[in-house]
């Protein structure tokens, strides 16, 4: 998803010189190309991200399109009152990009798992929430948030995921991307678990269960419209996310239920809420928190079991 | 005291303030007032703005980044026609127009919204990078409080502009010796405060924060040195202009009350 993000928007920055790249010091071995080809549209502002926020928001608020990047969560939470006080009141063109959304540095120690950042982040005014599902959503939200005119937070994944859609599907932001129809339940996923919702529907599918997969690539706004139909139409929502349970897609996709009044079997699939004590990488880690593609499905027919 | 225009400009600005935070029982006052004389030059002398166009693309931009002095810049803004002198009847109070703290929605000619500490100068980098970038001649400045000086977000930004040689940036610190719980000195003393915008590689310059004519000649010569960011550290006293407040940590809290306003404004009358 990284280099997708970063081949697509060095695409857009050629054609449109209001675009700025800042990097807080990180991008070794992918960010060069940007810098020497644009050199005028790149800043590397050092280990600083309550600066970079500044300088990104200055420079919004004289008619760039700026991205603030860097990992985990340090474009995010190191910076978070100027993310909502100078990009958001501002309603500031700032896009703020975090790569390693997740467990993705997950070896690198909890310093680097970024587990709490969507349900941070969803909260804040005006800023559009948006964590693609595969490669191809990444390079297609990357155009969608430099179309949208105001501040927007995307969460990338790292890099060699595969890749989801056969073929890409329309985009359109707040719009959650129907990947596979079901009738018997709907698995709601947000950012790169796409990948283990619809491997948990092959699963599902060959015993029996049919079911329906969301990519809810943007968080806020929520596409309310989708959680009801997948409510109504197949009366069964488990939501996954490589996320905290508490405050990310499982909060949201709650609080549309509850307040609807929806009769529905839902569970939230993500991490239990507390610091990861296991050391590892991403896939060792997922496993760890129950959240390969068939705890998934196993989690999924226990739900319909329970229902 | 001469009684020029920009002397003049400065009481109006103080007596707006005393007036607005009495009427409202608003705090920083203080703060407010020990800055008066820095925004009569800058709004007075020295900034290319414009209240028919304030939103033109080669305007100097102005950041009051201790957002909580906003009294003064409301004031200012007022007397230099940007919105009618009668909105700052409604600064803090309930249903009015106007927060305790610098907010952009509020009228033409606010360029941030201010309020929490250390915000001010990154954004003034970013702004000052843009203009350098897009080849415009306009600057940037950015009034900082000293007690701001204690925030990290403030010496990022420090570090950052030199390397940029962001000359068209001016920081301004209202170096009024009293923060929000103390004096400078003793909760975190910044001294010394212009040789560490120095090594940093800021060309600066201590004046007193109260003589239009020290301002005057600073603030028209910046660049103070070509390809550095310029930093004026202007010593000045808290709640200065009206003596009872001077020098005061409890008019960073309390406005004037009771006889107090009458005794204020009789201190900040225009001589004869």
């Amino acid at each position: 998803m990284r280099n997708a993000f970063l081949d697509t928007l060095l695409d857009l920055a050629r054609e449109d010189e209001r675009i700025v790249f800042i990097t807080g010091d990180l991008g070794y071995g992918v960010v060069e190309r940007f810098r020497d080809l644009l050199p005028n549209q790149f800043l590397n502002a050092g280990v600083a991200e309550q600066n970079m926020t500044g300088i990104a928001t200055g420079m919004a608020l004289s008619g760039k399109v700026v991205f603030t990047y860097s990992i985990a969560n340090f474009p995010t939470l190191r910076c978070l009152e100027q993310v909502r006080n100078d990009v958001c009141y501002h309603d500031a063109n700032v896009k703020v990009v975090s790569v390693g959304g997740g467990l993705s540095y997950g070896a690198l120690s909890v310093t680097h798992h970024a587990v709490e950042d969507l349900g941070v982040m969803r909260c804040l005014p005006n800023l559009l929430v948006v964590a693609p599902g595969d490669p191809a959503e990444a390079r297609a939200a990357t155009r969608a948030i430099v179309e949208h005119p105001g501040p927007c937070y995307l969460r990338l994944g790292k890099a060699g995921e595969p890749d989801v859609h056969e073929t890409m599907p329309a985009f359109e932001l707040g719009r959650a991307i129907t990947f596979r129809d079901g009738s018997d339940v709907t698995l709601i996923s947000t950012g790169g678990m796409l990948a283990t919702a619809a491997r948990a529907a092959d699963l599902l599918a060959g015993q029996g269960v049919d079911a329906r997969v969301l990519s809810m690539h943007t968080l806020a706004p929520l596409d309310v419209e989708a959680v009801v139909a997948a409510a109504a139409e197949t009366g069964a929502v488990a939501t996954l996310e490589e996320h905290s349970i508490v405050g990310g897609l499982g909060s949201a996709v709650a609080e549309v239920l509850a307040e609807r009044g929806e009769r529905v079997t839902f569970k939230r699939l993500g991490l239990a809420p507390g610091f990861s004590p296991h050391v590892g990488g991403q896939s060792y880690l997922l496993a760890q928190h129950g959240l390969s593609a068939e705890d998934v499905a196993g989690d999924v027919r226990a739900l319909l079991a329970g229902a | 005291m001469t009684t020029g225009p920009t002397e003049q400009l400065a009481r109006r600005i103080r007596r707006h303030v005393v007036t607005m935070t009495n009427r409202s029982n608003a705090s920083h006052v203080g703060g407010a007032l020990s800055m008066a004389d820095i925004l009569a030059v800058l709004y007075g002398e020295v900034l290319d703005v414009d209240p028919a166009r304030p939103q033109s693309p080669d305007r100097d931009r102005f950041i009051l980044s201790k957002g909580h002095g906003c009294a003064a810049l409301y004031a200012v803004l007022a007397e230099r026609g940007f919105f009618p002198l009668e909105w700052l009847d409604e600064y803090h109070v309930d249903g009015g127009r106007f927060a305790g703290h610098t907010t952009h929605t509020a009228a033409p000619g606010i360029e941030l919204s201010t309020g929490s500490l250390g915000h001010g100068l990154p954004v003034g980098c970013g702004m000052a990078l843009a203009a350098r970038r897009d080849g415009r001649s306009h600057r940037v400045f950015v009034v900082i409080s000293d007690g701001e000086c204690d925030e990290g977000s403030t010496w990022e930004a420090a570090l950052f502009a030199p390397q940029h040689s962001l000359d068209n940036l001016v920081v301004v610190v209202d170096y009024n010796k009293i923060q929000s719980f103390g004096d400078v000195a003793d909760v975190i003393d910044l001294e010394p405060l212009a040789d560490k915008w120095r090594s940093f590689g800021w060309a600066a310059q201590e004046v007193d924060g109260h003589d239009p004519a020290e301002l005057r000649r600073v603030l028209t010569a910046v660049p103070l040195e070509t390809g550095k960011p310029s930093c004026i550290v202007a010593h000045t006293v808290k709640g200065k202009g009206v003596s009872f407040m001077e020098g005061k940590l409890q008019y960073h809290y309390t406005p004037a009350r009771g006889d107090e306003l009458d005794r204020a404004l009789a201190e900040l009358r225009d001589e004869p």
